[in-house]
């Protein structure tokens, strides 16, 4: 059934960071740490974008050219057994306009925790199906602004998420599909007043909840890990950005991405591996359309004198 | 398996108990208790109206007697409602019953943020202009900038003021008791008061705005109606007012508010959007003086803000006041002070304090909000609550506020366009600013202007709230430079000018009788 492997996968919540996604290795992928593996390291990841969805109708805008969001982000994934593990991140993030007068803004954004859990695996012959299930909490490291779209580094909620995933291997290749439901606490301003679809006397912000929907597939061999994400994420509510007007913590933010996730796992250094993705955005409403590249560094050891058990993944 | 449904039970349960908590929220003002009047002004007829020559400017005929047929038929109607009232029902009275003018004021300043929206170009970089006779095309009428929501506020203040002076003098030369006064059996929802029920003060100030808002916000009048027949019409389930009280404060207000449409129609806003010829001669005097003159920083580069406004005819003083009221220029853009102030907007702005970005936030006031004079309404509307003024009082102190911001943005419009001064970023592009760079000239901030008249008109109305209206300009002013906007000059200049502004509301205040 489950092999003891070596994997140094890590995750990280896919963040929404304003108008543009933080998206890395996550934690929606069906990679467990073993009992006693502490993996951690640190992602770089830039995403920017041009155009934006005002509501659904797609535009650029002039007096902000490209909208640019980095973060580097530490992030650590440890085994409590082989089937229950922890997964817990915390990025810095910078933003910047090219064109126009605004001010970019950068700061610590929320610290976030996960639980995956692996209650079923099963194997038939050459197959393999398990179920997970992960339950999160973010919540803001900083008092960080806001009201600031599309150059706030975040947007302030305290989110708990539930998330289903399935995943299937076959000989080494492999389909994960996860659903997420995020429930977002209310957010603050720093304004005592503000303007949705109407006039709001209070400087509290009701937030929508979102959904989360994954569909990764490729290939996971021992040292090399390739797959293709399909990602949407829907906001449950909001509303939309009205012509020329700024964006809101509680519109409606939805996007489609496509992108590859790679990691490879040095042969000569299991204990050391290298991540790197690109995403694209195919869809949105009231986002910028991002293309996103990460890259970042993982180091796995074990807390416990426990060897590695180095096998392919075919068992 | 047992333990996996365990756990997974328990994985549901914590997002449950989490999603359980509601997520409402309240406004400041959603749950306020029924306006009881500390003083009833009943001798408001004999305050000086705004425009009116006399309070009987707009005769109001006498009410039918209350022991006529048809009087007791409207009697009748409320008992009706009241039979079947709704819990929406008692709601909407339940709102309105906080005070018509405060309740008003509020569907202003929603309006105002809903149409707070520069228009975006046209294809050839051009910018398209809101068209009052066809307000629903984008971009929609109007785009209630601070210049426009300041005249908007003010017209309709100083309307729903002389409305209400009219509508106390006929209150007690007819001393018509309420009806809850002459039927026990009437299930009162307002608080009771001696105020003399013909004409009904609320229908008045619904009856000002049907008119005021046709001018103001023509594409809105679906939203206006409805809002007005709700307010009527909680005044009759709710026991406040019998129907022929109702009709003949609409009456009223909408005859007196036609009067401020009038004034409106001829006060120059409607020139106010200028055009490239008035724009390039701004530049070249600018130039001729030897000064930088005041770029657009949009692109592609959209004309100055309302570039005539500041020779729209003010309420508070005549034109050549308007004038005077002027301050003198701005540090040359050449010379060492300006150099200074520079580097001290710079110094601010290349490493803001979280401190510092709240103040901005807070007093930015910008896109889709309801503009600096519409908050100095909430921050007025909020001590006003407190203070259980009348219907009356509460217009007129609303009116000499607003007449004040309306005439600081006349005179602050006037200075922009005279001096036709750069804003920081222009001079140093490194400057990079933390709210929206607004689209006209620097010279004198608008903001301090409107915060500092607002100080002192709210100072003389609230004496024991001065220094705390004064510690709140300055901070509103202070978080023009702190955002990269407007020089320190702007700033403490645009504070006197204020203040100056201000002060003949004071004077006005002193005068009118109400005190």
């Amino acid at each position: 059934m489950c092999s003891k492997k070596y994997k140094y996968a890590c995750l990280l919540a896919v963040g929404l960071i304003g108008m543009t996604r933080v998206n890395a290795q996550t934690d929606v992928d069906a990679i467990m740490m073993n009992k006693y593996q502490f993996c951690n390291g640190l992602m770089y990841s830039h995403s920017s974008w041009n155009n934006y969805w005002e509501g659904t109708l797609k535009r650029s805008n002039e007096n902000l050219g490209t909208v640019s969001t980095q973060a580097v982000m530490y992030m650590g994934a440890y085994g409590i057994t082989d089937q229950l593990n922890v997964i817990i991140g915390a990025p810095y993030i910078w933003t910047k306009a090219s064109a126009g007068t605004f001010h970019g803004l950068k700061g610590i954004q929320d610290a976030s925790a996960f639980i995956k859990w692996k209650p079923v695996s099963k194997a038939f012959g050459n197959n393999k199906i398990s179920l997970f299930i992960l339950g999160g909490v973010s919540t803001p490291l900083s008092n960080y602004v806001i009201d600031y779209l599309p150059f706030s580094i975040g947007l302030g909620s305290t989110n708990v998420t539930a998330r289903g995933m399935v995943d299937y291997w076959h000989k080494r290749w492999t389909v994960t599909g996860s659903a997420s439901y995020i429930r977002r606490s209310n957010v603050k301003l720093d304004r005592d007043a503000y303007y949705d679809t109407e006039l709001h006397a209070t400087n509290e912000v009701k937030m929508p909840d979102a959904a989360f929907y994954q569909l990764r597939a490729g290939y996971r061999g021992t040292y090399l890990i390739a797959e293709g994400v399909l990602s949407n994420m829907t906001t449950l509510g909001g509303f939309d950005i009205t012509r020329n007007n700024m964006p809101f913590p509680s519109n409606r933010m939805n996007a489609t991405t496509v992108g590859v996730n790679i990691k490879y796992t040095l042969k000569n250094w299991t204990n050391l591996s290298i991540l790197a993705g690109a995403n694209t955005t195919l869809s949105g409403r009231n986002m910028g359309q991002s293309k996103d590249y990460s890259a970042g560094v993982f180091y796995a050891f074990y807390f416990k004198n426990r060897k590695p058990v180095q096998t392919n993944n075919k068992d | 398996m047992k333990k996996i449904i365990n756990l997974t039970s328990a994985v549901i349960g914590c997002v449950l108990i989490f999603s359980s908590c509601s997520k409402d929220i309240a406004g400041r003002t959603d749950d306020l208790s029924s306006l009881t009047p500390a003083n009833i002004d009943l001798d408001a007829g004999a305050w000086k109206p705004i425009l009116l020559t006399s309070p009987t400017e707009f005769p109001v005929a006498a009410p039918i007697a209350t022991t006529s047929p048809d009087y007791i038929a409207q009697v009748n109607e409320i008992k009706s409602w009241q039979s079947n009232i709704t819990p929406d029902q008692k709601q909407i009275v339940k709102y309105w019953s906080a005070g018509a003018v405060l309740r008003w004021n509020e569907i202003l300043r929603q309006l105002v943020a809903k149409h707070n929206l520069p228009p975006y170009q046209n294809a050839d970089g051009t910018y398209p202009l809101p068209n009052a006779n066809n307000p629903l095309a984008y971009p929609q009428f109007p785009f209630s900038n601070p210049p426009y929501a300041a005249r908007a506020y003010a017209y309709i203040s100083a309307a729903q003021y002389d409305a209400l002076v009219a509508a106390w003098y006929y209150k007690k030369q007819y001393n018509r008791p309420a009806p809850y006064t002459i039927d026990q059996g009437i299930n009162v929802m307002f608080s009771k008061t001696a105020l003399p029920s013909y004409p009904s003060e609320d229908a008045v100030v619904a009856g000002v705005m049907v008119e005021m808002m046709k001018l103001m916000f023509p594409g809105d009048q679906d939203f206006i109606q409805q809002k007005a027949e709700e307010h009527t019409k909680a005044r009759i389930i709710g026991g406040g007012n019998v129907r022929s009280e109702i009709e003949a404060g609409e009456a009223l207000g909408r005859a007196v508010a036609q009067k401020f449409v009038a004034r409106a129609r001829g006060d120059r806003a409607g020139a106010a959007a200028g055009n490239a010829t008035i724009w390039a001669k701004f530049e070249s005097d600018c130039v001729a003086k030897g000064e930088t003159p005041w770029k657009s920083l949009e692109t592609p580069s959209r004309p100055p803000m309302l570039m005539m406004f500041g020779k729209v005819k003010a309420f508070l003083f005549d034109s050549l006041t308007a004038v005077s009221l002027c301050p003198g220029p701005p540090p040359s853009t050449s010379g060492s002070q300006m150099k200074k102030e520079l580097e001290e907007v710079y110094s601010y702005t290349s490493s803001p304090t979280r401190d510092n970005i709240a103040k901005v936030h807070f007093w930015a006031d910008g896109v889709a909000t309801s503009t600096p004079p519409g908050h100095w309404n909430d921050i007025a509307a909020n001590d006003f609550i407190k203070k259980n003024f009348s219907e009356v009082r509460w217009a007129r102190n609303l009116a000499l506020l607003n007449m004040a911001e309306f005439d600081a943005a006349i005179i602050t419009w006037n200075t922009k366009m005279m001096y036709f001064n750069p804003r920081p970023s222009q001079l140093d592009p490194r400057i990079k600013t933390l709210t929206g760079l607004p689209n006209f000239p620097s010279y004198i901030s608008g903001h301090s202007t409107f915060s500092a008249a607002a100080a002192a008109v709210l100072g003389h109305i609230i004496p024991e709230r001065k220094s705390a209206y004064e510690a709140m300009a300055m901070e509103a002013a202070m978080s023009r430079l702190y955002g990269g906007i407007h020089f320190r000059s702007d700033c403490e200049v645009g504070l006197v000018v204020g203040k100056n502004v201000g002060n003949y509301a004071v004077q006005r205040a002193l005068t009118d009788g109400a005190e």
